[in-house]
């Protein structure tokens, strides 16, 4: 009885019913990029006078995308993850034959 | 120097109209991008464009969204082990070569026969690709679905065999979404024309994704995904060219990149719940549509060079807009695709889940 109770209770485990999300990350990350964006748009005269001058300048607008990017993809990566939305699971993964490792049943 | 004081002169006011806008237009760009590694450029130019954002900012401004977009999916995908980083490089390099050669191109027939020459150049390049490529992978993603071997594993072309099977000394190189050794002077030229296209029309992958499928013989989620890496060079390096000379509006790339990267994370993930010839089917889909679009555009190019008759400005207004109307219909329902397909796998995925804890129930 006491196998059986445990078993389940690593099935439910497994498929993610009891995974932590990365809520707190999430929000840190949403912060820094609705940060950075409040900046661009409230001092958009002067990242246009600056960015747009070309020659060595053009390092400003490069630069300024991949720091976008690292923030506010780490941010859209999380989002999504704490939405529920990931990769599907492969069938037949290591998770689906640990739980039936010893069983009599057979794996789907 | 002039052009380029006048260029940042003319950077458009931002209201929160256009910026919703913007932000929309790159989720659902982002979106497809992620799903088949290309596409979303050729409605974003359009798209800023009609907020009234000069051509040359427009491109340059897309561009330095597009290489964030592409490298932030590019991880995403490697998550998944679809992305052949090696592949992705080696074209990347020819196409940027390509790009080079093929802007050089634009300006010189812009020079000769001015904005509507260079317009016409551009829309039948479109129709000619998309018609070719574009019928060509959706015949190809039919056969699948008729054949019922839409659930097996792709076939690699004739043509890609021997490919596979050609040995120059000296040359070859190992990829290993191929597994196979192929000579990079079969990637030279194709790379070149990834990037001459992406010059042309803004979107390589047209011809990027499909020559990695049907001659290299890279399965459809691998070549999707490494297209991305060639994104990433490509937009790096026109993106700094246009940032040489003042053109990218950081407010614009920035905002499209906003919801890009929401949407191309969605689209990835979406890669993982489809068959294969999904990527085909989408891509197949938005690249004979679009075709339509812009097929409708040759005659008022035609008429404003004196080719035919000249059209009136009411039939020219109209095609215009429904050229537009059908462009940003081909990205609807290419968004539309990826998001059905995901939820109808997610739902089989729970399905099966349900199962399962079923069968553990005594």
């Amino acid at each position: 009885m006491v196998s059986y109770i445990i078993r389940r209770q690593e099935m439910a485990n497994s498929y993610g019913s009891m995974k932590k999300k990365p809520i707190g990350k999430m929000i840190l990350f949403g912060i820094v990029s609705l940060s950075f964006y409040a900046l661009l748009l409230v001092k958009q005269d002067i990242v246009n006078d600056f960015f747009a001058r070309g020659g060595i300048y053009a390092f400003l607008p490069i630069a300024a995308a991949f720091i976008f990017s690292f923030v506010h993809g780490s941010f859209t990566g999380k989002f999504w993850t704490v939405l529920g939305i990931e990769a599907a699971r492969k069938p037949g993964s290591p998770k689906n034959q640990k739980i039936f490792r010893g069983d009599s049943m057979e794996v789907k | 120097m002039h052009d380029i004081v006048f260029a940042a002169a003319n950077f458009i006011n931002l209201d929160a109209v256009n910026i919703i806008y913007l932000f929309v237009v790159g989720f659902v760009g982002g979106l497809v991008s992620g799903f088949i590694g290309s596409g979303g450029a050729f409605v974003l130019t359009p798209a800023m464009m009609s907020l009234g954002v000069p051509g040359l900012v427009a491109v340059a401004s897309n561009m330095c969204h597009k290489f964030p977009k592409a490298l932030i999916g590019a991880l995403k995908r490697a998550k998944y082990g679809q992305v052949d980083v090696k592949l992705g490089i080696v074209l990347g390099i020819s196409a940027e070569a390509g790009v080079l050669y093929g802007a050089h191109i634009q300006e010189s027939i812009k020079k000769a026969f001015g904005e509507a020459g260079s317009n016409l150049y551009v829309s039948v390049a479109f129709v000619v690709i998309l018609a070719v490529v574009g019928g060509f992978i959706l015949r190809d993603a039919w056969k699948a679905y008729r054949s019922g071997n839409m659930h097996e594993e792709e076939k690699v072309t004739k043509l890609a065999r021997w490919v596979q099977s050609i040995n120059i000394p000296g040359t070859m190189v190992y990829f290993k979404s191929l597994n196979a050794r192929i000579s990079v002077l079969f990637t030279i030229p194709l790379g070149f024309a990834t990037g001459m296209l992406a010059a042309t029309i803004a979107v390589g992958g047209f011809i990027g994704v499909p020559s990695m499928i049907y001659v290299l013989g890279a399965p459809s989620l691998m070549a999707s995904a490494t297209e991305l890496v060639i994104a990433f060079v490509m937009g790096l390096g026109g993106s700094f060219k246009y940032a040489l000379h003042g053109l990218v509006d950081i407010r614009l790339a920035m905002i499209i990149l906003a919801g890009s990267l929401f949407g191309i994370q969605l689209g990835a993930i979406g890669t993982t719940y489809v068959k294969p010839f999904m990527i085909k089917v989408v891509m197949g889909v938005i690249m004979v549509i679009v075709l339509f679009s812009r097929g409708l555009m040759v005659p008022v190019y035609m008429s404003q060079l004196g080719l035919i008759h000249t059209l009136g400005e009411t039939t020219v207004k109209a095609l215009k807009s429904t050229s537009f109307a059908i462009m940003a219909l081909a990205l609807l329902l290419g968004a539309f695709i990826v998001l059905r397909a995901m939820w109808q796998g997610r739902r089989a995925e729970r399905a099966a889940t349900q199962e399962v804890l079923e069968h553990g129930k005594i």
